[in-house]
């Protein structure tokens, strides 16, 4: 399937090995991505603290070049961040809720030629996999199961509340996907207490002691409920856990060593990749030095 | 009628014993409410169950409690819905998180949720002497700040804040949402001293982390995430706040960031915080930040060239979409808790 895919800022930033990894991982799955490289930042809820309009304005703008890919044989627009989704999710909310307003929106775009057309589809990869491509496909391709791999799934905010929002109900619950594709890979999923709380990312300029004393937190919780690793559908969650977890572990007084997988890195291990391909050797806190690779994942392929 | 199982947990600083759970079987219609089942049990198992309970209607915000891990009030949640969402068929009663437990299901709710509405002043301070007749209030204005007096007061935000929970000083959800019921009502002559007390308080305006927990938990939709926003949006663009925390600074450095390079560059984004890479602000910051730097250098995250350059930049209309709406005479919010949700034509 041919998306319209919205990688983000992180994910080309500092955090290059999510949209690398994710590069590997489509062909394997038959997607086809087409970037929409014009489009910019979603504001990750800070622009719409700011303005709420630029921030509407500009997330229209970027559905708007999405539409433009549907149109010409997209099924949809994909991202892999969650705060993208959420920030997005909650513009066009705004849009789609009120005519008027998204006419004035569209005023400001109309410079460009550009028109956001109310209902775009907007998933994250991690929706798409379950919904469009189905658990039952991705486990068909499964090369190398994740026998014996304990993971904890860390989901953050921004896709899974506002449940409403999210459109997350009985027919569609988003907040057990991660659940599902870890069992699907034939990992062991692990539950802790930190699983749906914040990564405190947002306020890490703000007030470092508590951003950081959530991460922390949330990487010790999963290390008392001994998982190996933790994998996260947001790249800014994946900053404070992994590239900040020294110093989160300075702020709560605990040794914490646990790795952090971006989903399609936890995918891309399942359906044979290599752990370098996927960009794994850029992590902070080395997958290798806590996963035996020997025992656990590479040896049931 | 149905049974239902409800696993309450249990504690009573008199008797010593550790807080624990306790299971009862109510036989109730599953269309009435959480509260009822716990009263029923109450009633019939175990009369020093301890709940707190008023008007069973939703209206008053006594029976604030977590049911299934989250915060909701008692009256409010049908034993069905409840039973349907229950891990394994029991539906599990919990007091309220955040706040000190006193028995059994009632939480302190004067050591932290009162104590925080007080802290935001929570009352009309008029400028001036009245005038001669009533204060008149546009319509308009009125309408902008029922969302915030829908309130109940019944901490159920307060109970899941995640900020809450690791900075227990935060002034939280409920209480910032009542400042901005006074903050929005133009009767008010101290809107720029509230948000700027709340902007400078280490744990007020800025210490909120965007978890929308507070959203999801609100039985009224008050939102309180979304007034906080709304607060920041009046600090820092209408009065100019320039806070301590470096809430402004961070959002105008994200702002300007965008504006530039359509993508945010990361490495501009942390110095520019606290300031501008040479501000004295930002020069301890970055000392501190530099072994984690230099371990994303060594990893490989980043490369020294893409950290001091930004390949990317804003594409002409991204600035002009920046120009135009930055250069409008009054920001343009749409509310859609006032506006209504359009009924779908099709």
């Amino acid at each position: 399937m041919k998306v319209a895919y919205w990688p983000g800022c992180v994910s080309r930033g500092f955090a290059p090995e999510l949209h690398g990894s994710m590069a590997r991982v489509a062909p394997l799955l038959d997607i086809e991505l087409v970037e929409l490289d014009r489009a910019a930042c979603c504001g990750a809820g800070v622009i719409a603290e700011h303005n709420q309009e630029l921030a509407d304005t500009l997330n229209a703008r970027t559905f708007a070049l999405a539409q433009q890919e549907i149109a010409g044989g997209a099924e949809l627009m994909m991202n892999i961040c969650s705060t993208c989704q959420g920030a997005q999710s909650e513009c066009q909310e705004r849009l789609d809720g009120n005519t008027p307003y998204r006419d004035h929106v569209n005023a400001t775009l109309a410079a460009e030629g550009l028109t956001y057309e109310k209902g775009i589809t907007n998933k994250h990869f991690l929706w798409l996999l379950v919904e469009e491509i189905g658990l039952d496909e991705v486990r068909r391709r499964v090369k190398r199961p994740l026998t014996d791999l304990r993971v904890g799934p860390f989901y953050g905010c921004y896709i899974v509340r506002p449940s409403n929002r999210l459109g997350i109900d009985e027919s569609h619950p988003r907040d057990t996907y991660l659940h599902q594709l870890i069992d699907a890979l034939g990992g062991t999923v692990v539950d802790y207490a930190g699983q749906y709380k914040c990564c405190g990312f947002p306020i890490i300029t703000m007030n470092k002691e508590a951003s950081l004393k959530q991460a922390g937190r949330h990487v010790g919780d999963a290390t008392d409920a001994n998982a190996d690793c933790l994998v996260t559908p947001c790249p800014l969650c994946h900053l404070n856990l992994d590239l900040q977890q020294p110093a989160a572990a300075a702020v709560v007084g605990r040794p914490l060593n646990m790795p952090v997988l971006h989903l399609p890195q936890l995918l891309g291990l399942a359906l044979g990749l290599e752990p370098k391909e996927l960009g794994m050797n850029k992590h902070v806190v080395k997958p290798s030095s806590v996963i035996d690779w020997t025992t656990s994942v590479v040896a049931a392929a | 009628m149905p049974d239902y199982t409800l696993r309450i947990r249990r504690y009573s600083p008199e008797n010593g014993d550790a807080a624990h759970w306790e299971d009862f079987q109510v036989d109730l219609d599953g269309s009435r409410s959480v509260l009822d089942g716990v009263l029923q049990a109450k009633d019939r198992e175990d009369g020093s169950i301890g709940i707190r309970c008023s008007c069973r209607a939703g209206i008053c915000g006594s029976c604030g409690v977590r049911i299934n891990g989250k915060p909701n009030l008692a009256c409010r949640t049908h034993l069905d819905e409840a039973h349907a969402r229950a891990a394994d068929g029991v539906i599990v009663v919990e007091p309220m998180g955040n706040m000190p437990v006193l028995k059994d299901l009632i939480v302190d709710m004067d050591a932290v949720h009162w104590k925080k509405i007080q802290r935001v002043t929570p009352w009309l301070l008029p400028d001036g002497p009245p005038p001669e007749r009533e204060y008149v209030v546009p319509p308009d204005n009125m309408i902008d700040v029922t969302q915030t007096m829908a309130c109940i007061q019944c901490g159920a935000c307060v109970s899941d804040c995640l900020s809450m929970e690791v900075d227990p000083l935060f002034i939280g959800p409920a209480a910032l949402a009542k400042a901005y019921r006074f903050v929005g009502d133009p009767r008010d002559g101290h809107q720029e001293q509230r948000v700027r007390d709340l902007a400078e308080d280490p744990h007020g305006l800025y210490d909120c982390t965007h978890c929308f927990n507070c959203i999801e938990a609100c039985p009224k939709g008050v939102a309180p995430m979304s007034q906080i926003m709304r607060l920041r949006r009046i600090a820092g663009d209408d009065h100019h706040v320039e806070d301590r925390n470096n809430g402004h600074r961070h959002e105008m450095a994200f702002v300007k960031n965008i504006e530039k390079n359509g993508l945010l560059h990361e490495a501009d984004l942390l110095p520019d915080s606290y300031g501008g890479k040479l501000h004295p602000r930002a020069v301890p910051e970055l000392v501190s930040s530099l072994p984690i730097i230099l371990r994303a250098l060594q990893r490989g995250k980043v490369t020294p060239a893409g950290a001091l350059l930004h390949k990317h930049k804003a594409p002409k209309d991204v600035k002009r979409i920046f120009r135009d709406i930055e250069g409008r005479e009054e920001r343009y919010e749409l509310n859609l808790y006032v506006a209504g949700e359009e009924e779908d034509a099709s």
